[in-house]
C-alpha cells in the first residue's frame, strides 16, 4: 500500500519540479510548485513526518506560494521566457549555450547524487527505518517535534525567529514605497538633511550616485 | 724612520688633493697653485729625508717595509697597507717629486687665469700622490690600486678642457687602452699569486726562484701579462696609439705624466719584478724586442709630425722604448739611469713647447712657425739643452745614460746585437726629427707672432679656437683661459725649466763609465739578486759604443741643419719621392685604424648585436613581452569571466560542486 | 521503501532545481527553481531522520523551510522594487556587477 502512494506522491514531485522548470508563464510554473509542495508533504507522511507534513502544506503551500501568487500577479510574465528564443545579449556566455550548460550540471550533479546516496559505496544506509514505538510523543508527532525544539534546538529556533523578523522588516524596506521615488525635489527638509552631504543615506548613494 | 719618510711623501700630496680639492672656494685668489706646490715640495723633502735615512742603514738592510693597517686576510690573501722603502723607490720618488715640484711651479704661471685652475692642481696632486703610491707600493694590491689611480689621474688631466671633443675623446682613448693593461697587471699578479700565495713584494721574490722553474708556462704567462700592462702605461706598441692623443691635455700635464712619470711606470715595473722577469726568459725577450721596435717605429714617425707637442710625445714613446729594452735585457741601473736624464730633458722639452705655443696664441703646428730665436731666447736655450740631451750628445746627460743601456744590450750577445743595431738607428733618427723641430721653430723668416713678440707684444688669437680641428671655441670654464704666457715673462715658468736644464746638463755626471757608478752602487742592494746586475765593463765596446753615439748624434744634427736650415726643398722632394713610406710614417703606420678594424669595429659590431637583436628581439619581446603577454591573456581569460550574467554565475558555481563531488566520489 | 528511493527522488528534484536556476530568464521563476532545490533538500533530510530514529532531519527541515519563507520574502521584495523602477525583470538585464 504504501509502495503505491509513494510512487504517486513520488510522481506527482517529479512532474511538479519538471513544471516548475518548463512552463513558460511564471503562473503555471507557481501552480506546478505549489503541486509538488503538497506531493512532497505526502511523501513526508509516508515517512511518519506528520508535523513537518502539516507544516509544509500550511506554510509553505499556503503562506509561501500565496505571496509567489501575489507578485506574480503584480508583475507578471512581463520578461523574455528562457526557454524559447532569446536574443544573444553580449558576451557569447548567455543564451542557449546556458542551457547546454544548465543541463550539463544538472545532469551531472544528478549522477553523481544518484551515485553518492545508492551506490555501492555507501553502506551507512539502512534500507529500512529504525524502529519506533507509536504513542503520543512519539517519532513525528508535533509534541515531539516542539519537545525537541524548545531542549534541543532553542538556538535554532530562537534564530529563525530572529531571521523572520529581519526577513519581514527588510521586505517591507525593500518593496515599500518611498518618497525619495519620483520628486527628489520635493522632499521635505530635515535637520538630518542639513548636516549631511549630498546624496548619502539613500540607496542611490549605494549603487553608485544620482546619475542613474 | 726611513719608512716614516716614506709615508710622510705619501702623505704629503694627499693632503694637497684634500685641501685645494674641498677648499678652493675659500683659498683667495691663486693660492691653490701655491699650496699645490708647496705640498709637492714638501713631498720631495720627505723623499730627501728618506734616502737619507735609507743611506744610513748598511746596504744588505736597505730594504724596509712598513704596513700601517690590514686591509683583509681571508683565504690565503693578507691585503695590507703596506709600503717597501729600498733603492729602486727611494729613487723613483725623488724623481717624481723632484719634476713634480718644477712642473706644479710652471704650471702656476701657464695656467693662471684658467677657470679650472684649481681643478687642475687637485687633480696633479692627486696624480703624483697615485705615482708615489704606485711606486711605495709594497705588495702587488697596492700596486695595481696606484697603477689604477695614475690611469684615472691621467684621464681627468687628459680631458682637462672638457669641453674640447677631441680632449674628452683623447682621455677615454687614454682610459681604455690603460684598462688593457690594468687587466694584463692584475691577472699576471694572479698567475704569480697562484703558486706563491703571497702578495707581498718581498715574500714573493724570495720564493720565487723556489716556487717556479726557470721558464715554467705560469711564469712566462705572468710576466708577460705583467709585460702587457707595463706596455699599455709605457705606450709601447701596440697599444700606444694613446699617447699622441694625450697631447690634449695642457703642456704641463705632457710634461709631468707623459714624458717623466707615469710613462715610466712600466719601466719601473719591469725593475721591480725582476726576479720574476729573470724566471722567464722568453718574457724579458719580448719586452726586449717590443722596446726595440717602439724606439724605430716611434722614430720614424716623429720625423714627420707637425705639431710640436706630438713630436716630442713620439720621441718620449721612443726613449721609454730605450728603457723598456735597457730592463728588459737586465740593464737595469743603466735603464732607471736613462728614466732620470729622460725626465729631466723631457720635461724641459715640453715647458719650452708650452712657452712657444704660449707665443702663438694656442696655435701647435710647426708649420706656422717659424723665427723665434730672438723674440724667445730663454726659451731656445733651453731647447737646444734639451735637444742635445735628447740626441745623445756628450757631455749632456743623454749621452750616457742611452749609451749604457746599449752596451749592456751589446754584452747579452747573440740576437741582441740587432736590438744593438736599432738602438743606434733610433738614436740617429733622434737627433734628426729633434732638431728639425728646432730648427723649423726658431729658425727661418720670423712669424707674425715673433715679430709682434719681439716688438714686446704678445699675440693673442682674435677667436679662440681648438688647435686640433680648427673648432671654434670660447674661453670659459672647461676651454682654455684667456690667458697665456711665455717663460720669458713669467718668473716661475723661468725657474722651473732652469732647474730642469741644470739637470738636463749635469745629470749625466753621476754615471760616467770608469769614472763614477753613483746609479749602479745606490740601485744596488735592489738588484743584488740579480746575476745580469754588474756591467762588465768591456772597454773595447765601451769607447767604439761613445764615439760612435756622437757622431750619428752629429751628423743627424747636420743632416736637420742641412734640410731645414738650409734647403728645405730636399724635405719637399724626399717626401715626393718616398712617397708611400712617407705616407706610412704620416698615418703612424695605420696603428690606429688597425685597431679600429680589429677591435673597435667588432665590439662596436657586438654591442650593435646585442642592442638591437639580442636585448630588443629576445629579452623584450620575448622574455619580457611574453611574460607580460602570458599574463595579459591569462588575466583577459579569466576577466571574461566576471561578466555579470546571474546565470553564468550560478552554472559556474553549480559546475563547481559538481567537479568537487566528484573528487570526492572518487575518493571514496 | 528502502530509504533510498526517496533520496532518488530528492536527488532529481534538486537536479532540476539546478538546471532551473541556470536555464530561466525571468528571476521569479529563478527564485522557484530554488524553492525546488531547497525542497529536494528537505525530502532528503527528513527521509534521514526516518533512518536514523530521531527528530535532528525533522528539526532541520522545519529551519530550512523558515529560511526558505525569509529568503522568498526579501527575493520577491526585491523583484518588486526592481518591477516598480521600471527597470526590465530579466536576469540576463540586471548585470551592473561586473568585473
Amino acid at each position: 500500500m504504501s509502495t503505491i502512494l509513494f510512487f504517486i506522491a513520488g510522481f506527482g514531485v517529479i512532474a511538479g519540479a519538471v513544471g516548475v522548470v518548463v512552463l513558460r508563464d511564471p503562473f503555471y510554473s507557481v501552480l506546478a510548485l505549489v503541486g509538488h509542495l503538497i506531493a512532497l508533504a505526502v511523501l513526508f507522511l509516508l515517512l511518519r513526518a506528520e508535523f513537518v507534513a502539516a507544516a509544509q502544506v500550511v506554510v509553505y503551500a499556503g503562506a509561501v506560494m500565496v505571496l509567489y501568487v501575489f507578485v506574480v500577479a503584480y508583475v507578471g510574465g512581463t520578461a523574455a521566457d528562457s526557454l524559447g528564443d532569446e536574443p544573444l545579449l553580449g558576451p557569447r556566455f548567455a543564451g542557449s549555450s546556458l542551457r547546454l550548460a544548465g543541463a550539463i550540471a544538472g545532469g551531472a550533479l544528478l549522477i553523481e547524487l544518484l551515485i553518492a546516496l545508492l551506490g555501492t559505496g555507501l553502506k551507512a544506509i539502512s534500507g529500512y527505518g529504525a524502529g519506533y514505538a507509536p504513542g503520543p510523543r512519539t517519532f513525528g508527532t508535533p509534541a515531539y517535534i516542539g519537545n525537541l525544539l524548545l531542549t534541543r534546538f532553542l538556538l535554532a529556533f530562537e534564530a529563525a525567529s530572529f531571521l523572520l523578523l529581519i526577513a519581514a522588516v527588510g521586505a517591507v524596506v525593500l518593496a515599500g514605497r518611498r518618497g525619495g521615488l519620483e520628486d527628489e525635489e520635493e522632499r521635505k527638509l530635515t535637520p538630518l538633511d542639513l548636516i549631511r552631504p549630498q546624496g548619502t543615506g539613500t540607496t542611490a548613494e549605494g549603487v553608485g550616485g544620482q546619475h542613474r | 724612520m726611513a719608512t716614516t719618510y716614506g709615508w710622510l711623501v705619501l702623505a704629503f700630496p694627499l693632503l694637497g688633493t684634500l685641501v685645494i680639492a674641498f677648499g678652493f672656494r675659500s683659498l683667495p685668489g691663486r693660492y691653490a697653485g701655491w699650496i699645490g706646490t708647496a705640498a709637492i715640495g714638501l713631498a720631495f723633502l720627505a723623499a730627501l729625508g728618506t734616502l737619507i735615512a735609507l743611506q744610513g742603514h748598511s746596504p744588505s738592510h736597505r730594504e724596509l717595509e712598513s704596513s700601517l693597517w690590514t686591509y683583509a686576510s681571508t683565504v690565503g690573501v693578507n691585503a695590507r697597507l703596506s709600503i717597501l722603502v729600498d733603492p729602486l723607490s727611494v729613487y723613483m720618488i725623488l724623481i717624481v717629486t723632484g719634476i713634480s715640484t718644477m712642473i706644479h711651479l710652471y704650471s702656476i704661471s701657464y695656467l693662471d687665469e684658467d677657470r679650472g685652475n684649481a681643478r687642475f692642481f687637485s687633480y696633479l696632486n692627486f696624480f703624483v700622490f697615485s705615482m708615489l703610491l704606485l711606486v711605495l707600493a709594497g705588495n702587488f694590491l697596492l700596486l695595481i690600486v696606484g697603477w689604477a689611480f695614475v690611469g684615472a689621474a691621467s684621464y681627468l688631466l687628459i680631458s682637462f678642457w672638457y669641453r674640447r671633443t677631441t680632449a674628452t675623446k683623447a682621455g677615454i682613448k687614454a682610459f681604455v687602452i690603460n684598462v688593457v693593461g690594468d687587466v694584463g697587471l692584475v691577472l699576471g699578479t694572479y698567475f704569480i699569486f697562484k703558486h706563491t700565495h703571497t702578495l707581498n713584494f718581498l715574500a714573493t721574490f724570495k720564493a720565487a726562484p723556489h716556487v717556479f722553474a726557470k721558464g715554467e708556462a705560469d711564469i712566462v704567462a705572468g710576466c708577460l701579462l705583467l709585460l702587457v700592462g707595463a706596455c699599455a702605461k709605457s705606450a709601447q706598441v701596440p697599444l700606444h696609439t694613446w699617447l699622441p692623443d694625450a697631447m690634449e691635455g695642457p703642456t704641463p700635464v705632457s710634461a709631468l705624466i707623459h714624458a717623466a712619470t707615469m710613462v715610466t711606470a712600466g719601466v719601473y715595473l719591469i725593475a721591480r719584478m725582476h726576479v720574476l722577469f729573470e724566471l722567464a726568459p722568453a718574457a724579458q725577450d719580448t719586452g726586449a724586442v717590443i722596446g726595440a721596435l717602439t724606439l724605430l717605429i716611434a722614430g720614424t714617425i716623429a720625423l714627420t709630425q707637425t705639431d710640436i707637442k706630438r713630436v716630442i710625445a713620439y720621441s718620449t714613446m721612443s726613449q721609454i722604448g730605450y728603457m723598456i729594452m735597457g730592463v728588459s735585457v737586465g740593464a737595469y741601473a743603466a735603464g732607471m739611469f736613462h728614466l732620470m736624464t729622460h725626465a729631466f730633458f723631457k720635461a724641459l722639452l715640453f715647458m719650452g713647447a708650452g712657452s712657444i705655443i704660449g707665443a702663438m696664441g694656442g696655435e701647435q703646428s710647426l708649420e706656422k712657425m717659424g723665427g723665434f730665436r730672438k723674440a724667445l731666447p730663454f726659451t731656445f736655450a733651453c731647447f737646444i739643452i734639451g735637444g742635445l740631451a735628447l740626441s745623445g750628445i756628450p757631455p749632456f746627460s743623454g749621452f750616457f745614460s742611452k749609451d749604457d743601456i746599449l752596451l749592456v744590450t751589446a754584452e747579452r750577445g747573440g740576437w741582441h746585437w740587432a736590438l744593438y743595431v736599432m738602438g743606434y738607428v733610433g738614436a740617429f733618427l733622434t737627433a734628426i726629427y729633434t732638431f728639425r723641430m728646432i730648427f723649423r721653430a726658431f729658425y727661418g723668416e720670423p712669424v707674425a707672432e715673433a715679430r709682434e713678440l719681439e716688438g714686446g707684444h704678445l699675440h693673442h688669437a682674435e677667436v679662440p679656437t681648438n688647435p686640433a680641428n680648427g673648432e671654434v671655441e670660447d674661453t670659459d670654464v672647461g676651454f682654455p683661459g684667456p690667458h697665456h704666457t711665455v717663460a720669458e715673462r713669467a718668473m716661475p715658468m723661468r725657474v722651473a725649466m732652469t732647474v730642469l736644464a741644470i739637470g738636463a746638463v749635469g745629470a749625466g755626471l753621476v754615471q760616467v763609465p770608469g769614472v763614477d757608478d753613483v746609479i749602479v752602487n745606490f740601485l744596488r742592494p735592489t738588484f743584488a739578486s740579480s746575476p745580469l746586475y754588474e756591467p762588465h765593463t768591456k772597454d773595447g765596446l765601451l769607447i767604439f759604443g761613445m764615439v760612435l753615439g756622437t757622431v750619428l748624434g752629429l751628423t743627424g744634427i747636420a743632416i736637420a741643419y742641412r734640410i731645414w736650415v738650409k734647403q728645405p726643398s730636399i724635405a719637399v722632394t724626399a717626401r715626393e719621392r718616398f712617397g708611400a713610406l712617407y705616407e706610412l710614417f704620416v698615418n703612424k703606420w695605420y696603428f690606429d685604424e688597425l685597431i679600429d678594424l680589429a677591435v673597435v669595429r667588432p665590439a662596436a659590431a657586438v654591442g650593435s648585436f646585442a642592442m638591437n637583436t639580442f636585448e630588443r628581439v629576445f629579452v623584450q619581446d620575448t622574455l619580457i613581452g611574453g611574460t607580460t603577454g602570458l599574463v595579459r591573456a591569462g588575466s583577459a581569460a579569466v576577466r571574461a569571466v566576471q561578466n555579470g550574467f546571474l546565470r553564468y554565475y550560478a552554472a559556474l558555481l553549480v559546475l563547481g560542486v559538481a567537479g568537487v563531488g566528484f573528487y570526492f566520489l572518487l575518493q571514496a | 521503501m528502502s530509504i533510498a528511493w526517496y533520496l532518488a527522488v530528492s536527488a532529481i528534484v534538486f537536479s532540476l532545481g539546478v538546471v532551473g536556476v541556470i536555464t530561466r530568464r525571468n528571476p521569479l521563476v529563478v527564485l522557484l527553481c530554488l524553492e525546488l532545490m531547497l525542497n529536494g533538500a528537505n525530502l532528503s533530510l527528513v527521509a534521514f531522520s526516518r533512518m536514523w530514529g530521531n527528530g535532528d532531519g525533522q528539526i532541520l527541515a522545519l529551519i530550512v523551510m523558515t529560511v526558505a519563507a525569509c529568503e522568498v520574502c526579501i527575493g520577491l521584495g526585491m523583484i518588486v522594487a526592481i518591477y516598480r523602477r521600471r527597470l526590465p525583470v530579466d536576469v540576463d538585464e540586471l548585470r551592473e556587477l561586473q568585473g
